[in-house]
């Protein structure tokens, strides 16, 4: 219909097919699933007792293989190395995984749906109301564990849930669903539960050096309790997060358009920050609070694959998972037998890193 | 034009009964009573500050208001608002321009209510996609980040948002608001070329009178929350009603296409 237009047009540019699909996002999350897969090897195989990858990956399938009856293979780990690998590394690493992706993921979520490159998962008080619940049952609860699960955990689970759940009832309350008042409000929830938890400290300190230890982050002692403690809650919240990516590049053109568009952005709104809160107090419940990771995998995913969120959302998994696998293999290693709070390490490799990333891509521009 | 954009059904009847609207305890529209027919094109034209966006607003139910807007007889305030994204397409006077996105991806963003919310684009989206940004003269573009387009470029990037939700009414709120006369013209006349070819119902705002006259072919005056005069341009646009509703001295001339509207400096 515009063919004489089209014409009469010499800036008019040839067409694009329409089916093409750019194939570089799939290479993209190939690409990071393959490297996460290489830095889990790592950082099983590196430790005061060394296990070869080939062998890790024997063992694994003989295992599997011995479940549905088939005869092992040969050149799997002996008995001290299988042990090691089973009771020590493969939690600790699978654990790391699991925190790093949930909190890369709730990080671009909540950039996402605060419309805000700064956001991170513990801006609505997930992380002070964690912080809080730890300190109090360190100083005050004589019972070190409940069932199988550390006290710990437990309290920092329900005191994220509680911080987030106060920022959300507050937010609500003052300013329906919009992103300015829940961001004010989760900083006046954050400060506050802070504020409490520096009290209780103060006033607690003989206990400071474990509080100290909690907030830096830790995945020293990682047992398979504190993974089935988490899996659940921390598995469905990133799913549902995942399923979510499509409903936030909607998001992303307001709030007037995306209704227009027929979505509903206060439910979309709600939904996402529900399940990023349950995922970092997940996260935070079994490795303290480890900064850095949800802020800056995000966007180290952006820069790899775009800026849509159902691109970004994986891609940050793949990349946050790998990424904390190495920062703590960086912190069990560099002051062996001694150990580094990954904490510290995340901003230290991290930051450099990113800086790094944003020097380059300045350049390119 | 073959493809999925032809078999689209065509426009539907708009029809705005006793609407009203207010921001917090200040009333901004009263009683306003206005129907577009199928295929037509309405601009609401009107003074700053005359409710003419709130109106636009209400109408998508962006904007709580009492009365009642019903496309080809249906409320639209009981459709979900899925059903009413396949009716209604909008297109705002600043739209929110996602950072990084390619023109591609945002102008796909339009399939959303044809598609479950979680689901991928199917082929069929993807190829009314190529068709709208074909048919706006942007395809080449659709590799670009958005924020790179040129003013004109985006401005036809967001219709092609909106003609990608294939609605049978579209709403738009100053869409040369942005752009020079020629790429305001190149604009308005692809709306043009729309609503000739496929039907589509057009309902507009717009701050330019003599535009508005040359391509509407019904303009309604909103003054203070009421619709002062409705109809044919030139029985809409003259020199007592922009007097009285604008303030302004301006002479209305009779062009080519319609009335053109002529300032007056002030003597003396």
């Amino acid at each position: 219909m515009t063919g004489t237009r089209d014409a009469a047009r010499p800036g008019h540019l040839p067409a694009v097919p329409p089916t093409t699909r750019s194939k570089r996002p799939a290479l993209v999350l190939g690409g990071a699933f393959v490297a996460l897969v290489a830095v889990v090897l790592t950082g099983i195989g590196i430790g005061a007792f060394p296990l070869p990858p080939g062998a890790v990956v024997v063992t694994l399938l003989n295992r599997a293989l011995d479940a549905i009856g088939v005869d092992p293979l040969p050149g799997g780990l002996g008995h001290t190395g299988e042990a090691v690998l089973l009771e020590l590394r493969l939690p600790r690493v699978i654990l790391a995984v699991l925190v790093g992706a949930a909190l890369s993921v709730s990080g671009a979520a909540f950039q996402g749906v605060f419309r805000n490159p700064l956001a991170d998962p513990y801006l609505l008080g997930a992380a002070a109301g964690a912080g809080l619940g730890a300190t109090l049952v360190i100083a005050y609860s004589p019972a070190t564990s409940l069932g199988p699960f550390g006290i710990v955990p437990l309290a920092a689970f329900a005191g994220a849930l509680v911080g987030v759940g106060c920022a959300l009832l507050l937010g609500t309350a003052a300013g329906g669903s919009q992103s300015a008042t829940l961001l004010l409000a989760g900083i006046a929830v954050a400060s506050f539960l802070a504020a409490g938890q520096t009290l209780v400290q103060q006033q607690n300190t003989e206990d400071l050096r474990e509080v100290y230890g909690w907030l830096l982050g830790q995945l020293g002692r990682s047992t398979w309790a504190d993974v089935g403690m988490v899996l659940p809650y921390l598995g469905t919240a990133v799913i549902v997060l995942l399923l979510c990516g499509r409903a936030l590049d909607v998001l992303a053109v307001g709030d007037d358009e995306a209704s227009s568009l027929g979505v509903h952005p206060g439910r979309v709104r709600l939904l996402v920050i529900l399940a990023a809160s349950l995922a970092t107090a997940s996260a935070v419940a079994v490795s303290g609070l480890i900064g850095f990771v949800g802020l800056v995998v995000p966007h180290i995913a952006r820069r790899l694959i775009g800026s849509s969120y159902h691109l970004v959302l994986p891609a940050s998994l793949l990349v946050g998972g790998a990424f904390l696998v190495l920062a703590d293999l960086v912190a069990r290693v560099v002051l062996a037998p001694a150990e580094l709070p990954i904490g510290v390490v995340t901003a230290f490799i991290g930051a450099p890193f990113f800086a790094g990333l944003l020097w380059v891509g300045a350049r390119r521009r | 034009m073959t493809g999925p954009t032809a078999s689209r059904p065509a426009g539907a009847r708009v029809e705005i009964i006793d609407l009203g609207a207010a921001y917090g305890r200040t009333r901004v529209l009263d009683g306003i009573r206005l129907t577009v027919e199928p295929g037509g094109w309405l601009a609401v034209i009107g003074p700053n500050g005359s409710g003419k966006s709130t109106l636009l607003r209400c109408v998508l139910g962006l904007h709580g208001h009492d009365g009642l807007v019903r496309v080809d007889g249906v409320p639209t305030s009981g459709m979900p608002r899925r059903a009413r994204a396949r009716q209604v397409a909008y297109a705002p006077q600043s739209p929110v321009l996602p950072d990084a996105v390619s023109a591609r991806d945002y102008v796909a963003l339009g399939r959303t209510p044809h598609r479950a919310l979680l689901a991928a684009p199917r082929a069929v989206d993807r190829q009314v996609v190529a068709d709208v940004m074909e048919r706006l003269e942007i395809a080449g573009l659709a590799e670009r980040p958005l924020r790179t387009l040129s003013g004109g470029e985006q401005q036809r990037a967001v219709l092609a948002r909106a003609l990608a939700q294939q609605p049978r009414v579209l709403l738009l709120d100053e869409p040369t608001a942005a752009l020079d006369l020629g790429h305001a013209q190149q604009v308005l006349d692809l709306v043009d070329d729309l609503r000739r070819q496929d039907g589509l119902t057009v309902l507009s705002t717009l701050h330019d009178l003599t535009l508005a006259g040359q391509y509407a072919d019904r303009l309604a005056l909103l003054s203070g929350g009421r619709v002062a005069a409705e109809g044919a341009p030139a029985e809409v646009l003259t020199t007592a009603a922009l007097e009285a509703h604008y303030g302004a001295r301006a002479q209305v001339v009779s062009g080519p296409d319609g009335p053109a509207v002529l300032p007056v400096r002030a003597t003396g």
